[in-house]
């Protein structure tokens, strides 16, 4: 089962749609580095709207995945969180999901633009200097 | 392998031998739970539970059991998990259920944070036999 990574403009947009194997959720980090790197995407939002299970290993993965992402040069969003995973996240330990998070798409992906300007204009005030 | 629970006082086993079926286990506690009629928050945690129980038996043991048991009663909903396997054992039990300690690179959170999402915790382990216990009950009619 491959997750179809979508580009809208600079931004990936990524939808995990059904429960993954260990082995698919690697697969998957794998697939969206490398498309960031490919297009030098700007941004990278996770819709979670589906995922009914997120255990300590998922929530490492997302957490790692987005630290790699940043380290590539992309700002990363999580949108979408199930209240009963947040809850159960949260239950089982603090810390767990250390990524930023949205309700829904949209804000997603607002927020994510908002990241990148303000990335953008750091870049651009060190360049002013 | 595939038969579904029937409502009162049933098990399932499932096999654990690759990551499919970690899936294949929590998805069959979690339509349990659901068969009972517990809320989304209870049938994630479960399910959550059974996921992290299962993984760590192929990763520290190579391949395990889980029975997913429904011992419910008229008054109770009582969902009770069985975990176990051959492997090396937990050499440290204390320190494998201090938050925050992982021989695996983890985050730490596995034993721990089952324990927070359960009613009931029993762990044993020894070399060559691991066995977790976890439940969940929740009065009939009043789950949320």
């Amino acid at each position: 089962m491959k997750i179809p990574i979508l580009r809208l403009g600079d931004i990936l947009l990524t939808s995990i749609q059904v429960d993954l194997t260990d082995a698919e959720v690697m697969q998957f980090q794998g697939d969206v580095l490398h498309a960031i790197a490919d297009i030098e995407a700007r941004g990278l939002l996770i819709d979670i709207t589906a995922m009914e299970v997120v255990d300590s290993f998922m929530a490492r993965t997302i957490n790692d995945t987005a630290n790699m992402a940043r380290l590539l040069g992309a700002e990363v969003v999580v949108c979408g969180m199930h209240p009963a995973v947040a809850l159960t996240l949260i239950e089982m330990g603090r810390g767990l999901i250390g990524v930023e998070t949205t309700f829904n798409l949209n804000e997603g992906l607002v927020r994510l633009n908002r990241r990148i300007q303000q990335r953008g204009d750091s870049i651009s005030t060190d360049q002013d200097e | 392998m595939d038969t579904l629970i029937p409502q009162e006082n049933a098990e399932s086993t499932i096999p654990i031998r690759d990551s499919t079926d970690i899936l294949k286990a929590r998805h069959r506690a979690r339509e349990l739970a659901a068969a009972l009629r517990l809320g989304s928050a209870d049938q994630t945690r479960l399910a959550t539970a059974v996921s992290e129980l299962t993984r760590n038996v192929l990763q520290y043991a190579g391949e395990g059991e889980c029975r997913i048991i429904n011992a419910s009663s008229d008054h109770e909903v009582y969902i009770q998990v069985v975990v176990e396997d051959h492997g090396p054992g937990i050499p440290d039990i204390e320190l494998a259920m201090r938050d925050g300690y992982s021989t695996s690179g983890g985050l730490g959170a596995g034993l721990p944070g089952v324990q927070r999402l359960m009613d009931e915790f029993h762990l044993t382990s020894r070399p060559g036999y691991t066995c977790l216990m976890i439940a969940m009950k929740r009065p009939r009619a009043l789950s949320f």
